[in-house]
C-alpha cells in the first residue's frame, strides 16, 4: 500500500496507513503519553490520557484507538492539551492513596512517572476515596484495590493473554473494582498465580506476596543454616531492577551478594534443572516404549500446573510426574544436603530467589512436602531480592562476581537454557537422544523449539523413530495446543509448556519494566534469553546428564533415574481442583 | 423429590438449550440471566455457576456484567420486598424523600437487602396507582400517600408482624 501524508505539530511526515496515531507516532519519535494502552493486548480506549487534538474533529481524540488518514493535521502538545491531559491524570489522583513514599512502587510506579511528566507539582482537590480491604489471601499475588486506576490492562491480559478469565471490571462508576468472579478471594479464584497481572499493572494494585521480612529474620537467626538458590533466568534479569539494559549475565554477582546478605551455601537451581531432565529424559523413554501416557508434557511450570487442575484436568496423566527443578533443589537439600552436612533438616532454612510469583504457591503446595517439611520455606521473587540486595547496602553492579557453593552449584549448558521457551524441550531431547540411542546427538542447538512464536513443532529421529515435539509459552497459547492435542492425540509425543509469555525469563517475578520500556516487552524478553544462550554455548557440559554434580548425588544417594528413592523426593502428582476454570470458545 | 434448585436448574438448561447458535451464544447472556432472575428471584451463585458451564462462558465475565446493572440482584430478596415508586407523578410529590427515608431507615441502598434477610429495597417505575402518589409496593400490596414519617411506621409494623 501506497504511503500516505501526516502533519504532526505542522510538519508533514509519510507514513503508512492502516495504523493508529499513536503507532505513527511513535516510529516519528513523538511519544503520546498513555496508561490503558498495551501494544500485546485489545484496545480498550478507556483512560484518555493519550488524548491528541486533530484538525477538523470537535473532540480530543484518543491516539490508541484512531487510525491516521491522508492529510490528517494532528498536535501533540498544545497549551489546551496539555493541560486537558494534566486533568485527566489529576482525576486519576482526586481517587488514589497518593502515600507514595510508602508503597511497593515507589519509583516504579508508571502513575508516578505520568503525574511528573504531565507536571502535576501540586494537588488542588482532596477526592473521594476508595476504602475495599486488600485480598492478600493467595500465597502468591495479592490485591489491592485502593491503588488501582481502572486502566484494564491485568483483566486483558488474564483474558486474552493466558486466558484465565480470572478478573474482570465489577460494578460500575466510582464503585467499579476489579475482582475475581462473586469477589471470591483469590485463593479460592481460578488464578494461576501466574504474576502477569503484577507486571501489567502500572501501580500497585496487584502485587507478589511479600516474603522478604520472614527471610531476613531467617538470615539473621544463628540457629539456621542458610541455604539459597536461583532459577536461570534470574541472572539474566536482575541486573535490569539495577539500572542496566536488559541482556546482562549477573550470576557471579548475584551469588556474592547472597553471600553478603548472609547465605551460608547459595546452589543453583539449573543443578537441579538437570536433574530434572534426567529424570524427565528418561521418563519419556519410559513413556515411549509403552508405560504411561504420551504426549508426555512438562510440569516445572508452577503456574501451568495450577492451570492444569483447574482448566486441563482431562490430561493429568500426561502430565511428567517430575517435580520442578526448584522443588527438586529443595528436596536434594533438605535429604541429601542436610545429611552430607550432618544437620537435622528442621534446622535448614531453605530460600529460592525466582523469575515467578507462582512459585510462592508451589512451594506451599502439600504435595511436594519432603518427610513432612517444605523442601523450600521462602520463595522471593526477583525484584524481592534485588530489593533485599539494595535494602542491605550491596553495591551489586560493582561487586566481584564470586563461583556458586558445591555440591548443587555446578550444571550444565542444559540446565542454563530451562528458563526461556524451548528450553527445557531442547535440554531434554539432548539426553533422551544419547539415552535412547546410545549416540551423541551432533547437532545439540534444537533451533526448531528456539524463539517467541505462540507455538513451536520439531522433529527428532531417534534409531529410525520420529519423535514429534511442540513447544509453547502464556497459558493461552498452551490451551490453544492442548485443544490440538485433544483432536489429534497422536500428535505429538512430547510437549513443553510454560505459563509465562517467554519462558521463565518472562515470568511474573522479574523486574518491572524501565522509564522508556513497556511490560512483556519481547525485545527484553529476547535479550534475556540471549543472555541464558550465550552461558550454555560457552559450557564445556551441555547434557544434564553428563553433571557431574548429578551423577554423584545419584551414585551418593538417590542410585539411578526413577528408582524408588528418586520416586518418593523427585516425583509428585496432581490432582482436579475447584472451581474449574472455563475458556470460552472463540 | 426435586428441589426448587433442581427444577429452576433444569428449566434453566433448557432455556439455554433453546437459544439459536446465531449470531454467538454470548450476545443471550442478558437474556438468560433475566431467565435466571425470573426463576430464583436473583441471580444465584449457583445459577452463574451453571450458567458458565453450559455458555462456557467465564464467571468473571457473567459477575462484570451481572453487578454493572442495576436490576439484577445478586442476593435473594427480602422477606419484604419493597419497591419504591419513581414515576413522574410519585415523583413530583416527592418520591425521592420517600426513598430516602426508606434508605435511612433500613441502611440499605437500592438493589440491596437488609442484613436481618427482611427487607430488600428497590426501585420502580409507574405502579399504576398514580393517584395515591407518592406510593410503594410491599410485596403485593400497595401504600399510597408515603411520607418519611408513615415510612417509618410502616416499617416498625412490618417488623413487629415479623417477629
Ligand atoms: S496471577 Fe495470572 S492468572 Fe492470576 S489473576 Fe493475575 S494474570 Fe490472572
Ligand atoms: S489493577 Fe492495575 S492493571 Fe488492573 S485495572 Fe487496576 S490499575 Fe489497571
Ligand atoms: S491509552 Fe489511549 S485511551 Fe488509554
Ligand atoms: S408514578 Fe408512581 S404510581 Fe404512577
Amino acid at each position: 500500500m501506497s504511503k500516505i501524508t501526516i502533519y504532526i505539530n505542522g510538519k508533514p511526515y509519510k507514513v503508512e496507513p492502516g495504523q493508529t496515531i499513536m503507532q505513527a507516532a511513535d516510529k516519528l519519535g513523538f511519544h503520546i503519553p498513555r496508561l490503558c494502552y498495551h501494544p500485546k493486548l485489545s484496545i480498550e480506549g478507556a483512560c484518555r490520557v493519550c488524548i491528541v487534538e486533530v484538525e477538523g474533529m470537535k473532540n480530543y481524540v484518543a491516539s490508541c484507538a484512531f487510525p491516521v488518514s491522508d492529510g490528517m493535521k494532528i498536535r501533540t502538545n498544545t497549551l489546551e492539551l496539555r493541560q486537558a491531559r494534566r486533568d485527566i491524570v489529576e482525576l486519576l489522583l482526586d481517587n488514589h492513596p497518593q502515600d507514595c513514599h510508602v508503597c511497593e512502587r515507589n519509583g516504579t510506579c508508571e502513575l508516578q512517572r505520568l503525574s511528573y511528566s504531565m507536571g502535576i507539582r501540586n494537588r488542588h482537590f482532596e477526592g473521594q476515596r476508595k476504602d475495599y480491604p486488600a485480598d492478600e489471601s493467595s500465597e502468591a499475588v495479592i490485591r489491592d484495590p485502593n491503588r488501582c486506576i481502572l486502566c484494564g490492562r491485568c483483566v486483558r491480559l488474564c483474558s486474552e493473554i493466558q486466558q484465565i478469565h480470572n478478573l474482570s471490571q465489577a460494578y460500575r462508576g466510582f464503585k467499579t473494582v476489579v475482582m475475581p468472579a462473586y469477589n471470591i478471594p483469590m485463593k479460592d479464584s481460578v488464578c494461576s498465580c501466574c504474576g502477569q497481572c503484577v507486571n501489567v499493572c502500572p501501580t500497585a494494585a496487584f502485587l507478589e506476596k511479600n516474603h522478604t521480612k520472614e527471610v531476613f529474620a531467617a538470615l539473621n537467626d544463628p540457629s539456621l543454616v542458610k541455604v539459597v538458590q536461583f532459577a536461570p533466568s534470574v541472572r539474566a534479569a536482575i541486573g535490569e531492577a539495577f539500572g542496566l539494559e536488559p541482556g546482562h549475565n549477573m550470576e557471579g554477582q548475584l551469588v556474592a551478594a547472597l553471600r553478603r546478605l548472609g547465605f551460608d551455601y547459595v546452589f543453583d537451581t539449573q543443578s537441579g534443572a538437570d536433574l530434572t531432565i534426567t529424570e524427565e529424559a528418561s521418563e519419556f523413554l519410559e513413556r515411549l516404549q509403552g508405560k504411561g501416557k504420551l504426549p508426555m508434557i512438562t510440569s516445572c511450570s508452577s503456574a501451568w500446573m495450577k492451570c492444569m487442575e483447574q482448566f486441563h484436568p482431562d490430561l493429568i496423566d500426561n502430565i511428567s510426574t517430575c517435580k520442578s527443578p526448584m522443588s527438586m533443589t529443595g528436596a536434594m537439600v533438605k535429604t541429601y544436603f542436610a545429611r552430607r552436612l550432618k544437620v537435622s533438616p528442621e534446622k535448614i532454612c531453605s530460600v529460592a530467589v525466582m523469575c515467578c510469583t507462582a512459585k510462592k504457591y508451589e512451594a506451599a503446595r502439600p504435595e511436594l512436602m519432603v518427610d513432612g517439611l517444605r523442601a523450600v520455606d521462602y520463595v522471593v521473587t526477583t525484584r524481592e531480592a534485588a530489593w533485599m540486595i539494595k535494602s542491605a547496602g550491596i553495591d551489586f553492579l560493582n561487586i566481584i562476581p564470586e563461583p556458586f557453593d558445591e555440591p548443587l552449584g555446578i550444571s550444565s549448558g542444559a540446565g542454563v537454557i530451562f528458563g526461556t521457551t524451548g528450553g527445557v524441550m531442547e535440554a531434554a531431547l539432548r539426553s533422551a537422544y544419547e539415552l535412547f540411542t546410545g549416540q551423541t546427538l551432533v547437532d545439540i542447538e534444537v533451533q526448531a523449539v528456539r524463539g517467541f512464536e505462540a507455538i513451536k513443532e520439531g522433529k527428532v529421529v531417534m534409531d529410525g523413530q520420529e519423535i514429534r515435539v511442540a513447544v509453547t509459552h502464556g497459558l493461552g497459547n498452551a490451551s490453544k495446543l492442548l485443544d490440538m492435542v485433544r483432536e489429534d492425540p497422536k500428535r505429538y509425543h512430547f510437549i513443553e509448556i510454560m505459563g509465562c509469555p517467554g519462558g521463565c525469563i518472562g515470568g511474573g517475578g522479574q523486574p518491572y519494566a524501565g522509564v522508556n520500556a513497556i511490560p512483556l516487552d519481547e525485545d527484553a524478553l529476547k535479550k534475556r534469553a540471549q543472555v541464558l544462550y550465550d552461558l550454555d554455548r560457552h559450557r564445556t557440559i551441555r547434557r544434564s546428564h553428563e553433571n557431574p554434580a548429578v551423577q554423584r548425588l545419584y551414585k551418593e544417594f538417590l542410585q539411578r533415574p526413577l528408582s524408588p528413592i528418586s520416586h518418593k523426593y523427585l516425583h509428585t502428582h496432581y490432582k482436579a481442583k475447584e472451581p474449574r476454570g472455563v475458556i470460552p470458545r472463540s | 423429590m426435586q428441589t426448587t434448585t433442581d427444577q429452576n436448574r433444569q428449566q434453566l438448561i433448557e432455556y439455554i438449550n433453546q437459544l439459536p447458535d446465531r449470531p454467538y451464544r454470548d450476545s443471550y447472556l442478558i437474556a438468560v440471566l433475566h431467565k435466571a432472575q425470573e426463576l430464583y428471584g436473583y441471580v444465584s451463585r449457583d445459577a452463574m455457576d451453571l450458567i458458565s458451564s453450559q455458555m462456557q462462558i467465564p464467571t468473571a465475565h457473567i459477575w462484570g456484567v451481572v453487578t454493572f446493572y442495576h436490576y439484577f440482584r445478586t442476593q435473594p430478596p427480602g422477606r419484604y420486598q419493597i419497591s419504591v415508586c419513581l414515576g413522574t407523578a410519585c415523583y413530583v410529590k416527592g418520591a425521592a424523600e420517600v426513598l430516602q427515608a426508606f434508605k435511612d431507615r433500613l441502611g440499605v441502598e437500592a438493589g440491596q437487602i437488609t442484613e436481618d434477610g427482611l427487607f430488600s429495597l428497590l426501585e420502580a417505575r409507574c405502579l399504576g396507582a398514580c393517584g395515591l402518589a407518592p406510593v410503594c409496593m410491599i410485596n403485593d400490596k400497595v401504600y399510597g400517600q408515603l411520607n418519611p414519617d408513615k415510612v417509618g411506621r410502616i416499617i416498625n409494623d412490618l417488623r413487629k408482624a415479623a417477629r
